[in-house]
């Protein structure tokens, strides 16, 4: 007997709006001293550390659309009947490198959701692409997030 | 053996340098302001430890994806580019704990001047708390 109904599933496929951003060389020097970077060219904000479009694709919300723990709700996702969230992965495809003054355009994508039998019972995995374009289409990166739920 | 970054000597099972961080509160704080991640478990000590459960402050788990990639990028500089990065946060760690980045070389294609290296960061106890896997392509 499985935890996912029809209506959950039907989340399958489900897109967010595209996020449009303008990277600046402040953000990238911001980003680069707090992951401590040790290259220069990241330091100095010339071209962005791999990881940097986590930080420039994570949601920025009010104040007032957060729960008391902290924590902005995802209107990608559906109400999961399991809620307690465990290890996350990532794949990310690099096509591009991302410099001050780029306008990146960002499309996440709820690409799957399944559950399996874990040890202690059900587990829900969810999957959420973010393919990152520049404005005239062509490919920065393609992000595949995995997360598992029990 | 510790790898040299070039695609003409590398060997598979070839080491990378470990690095260690000792991520402080500033670093943590600094880190989540650039994101706008708000999650009390990184900076309300008693939050994490008597609501949550958690030993401490927990370390936000894409900086360690972030130290985790610096194994190789430091390594390989401007020589080449990270084409693809995959790892998935297993244990949580906390603030004051020292982790230790590094890896190993498992795959070089000389003709796509390509390298493929598992990497890992440990806790102190040893535990791999973010396996990973990247590969890099020589310029």
């Amino acid at each position: 007997m499985g935890v996912l109904t029809p209506e959950v599933l039907a989340y399958i496929g489900r897109k967010a709006p595209p996020r449009t951003e303008v990277v600046t060389r402040r953000d990238i020097r911001k980003y680069a001293i707090a992951t401590g970077q040790t290259q220069r060219k990241y330091v100095d904000g010339d071209v962005a550390p791999p990881l940097f479009h986590v930080a420039l694709f994570w949601d920025v919300v009010p104040l007032d659309e957060l729960t008391p723990d902290g924590v902005s709700v995802d209107r990608l996702l559906p109400k999961f009947p399991l809620e307690k969230a465990m290890a996350g992965g990532l794949d990310i495809r690099y096509h591009d490198p991302i410099r001050p003054g780029d306008v990146l355009i960002g499309n996440r994508t709820l690409t799957n959701i399944y559950e399996k039998e874990g040890r202690s019972g059900p587990l829900i995995f969810y999957e959420v692409v973010l393919e990152v374009t520049r404005e005239d289409g062509t490919p920065v990166l393609t992000e595949k997030t995995t997360r598992l739920l029990r | 053996m510790t790898a040299q970054p070039d695609i003409g000597t590398l060997a598979v099972g070839a080491t990378l340098p470990e690095t260690r961080y000792t991520p402080d509160n500033i670093q943590l704080f600094f880190y989540n302001a650039v994101l706008w991640n708000a999650h009390r478990i990184h900076y309300d000590l008693p939050y994490a430890t008597e609501v949550e459960g958690y030993k401490g402050l927990v370390i936000a788990g894409p900086m360690l994806g972030d130290w985790l990639v610096q194994a190789v990028d430091n390594w390989i500089g401007d020589r080449g580019s990270v084409q693809r990065v995959e790892y998935s946060n297993r244990m949580a760690s906390f603030i004051g704990e020292t982790l230790t980045t590094g890896g190993t070389v498992t795959a070089v294609d000389r003709d796509a001047r390509t390298a493929d290296f598992d990497l890992f960061v440990k806790n102190e106890s040893g535990d791999v708390i973010t396996p990973g896997k990247v590969t890099v392509r020589f310029d």
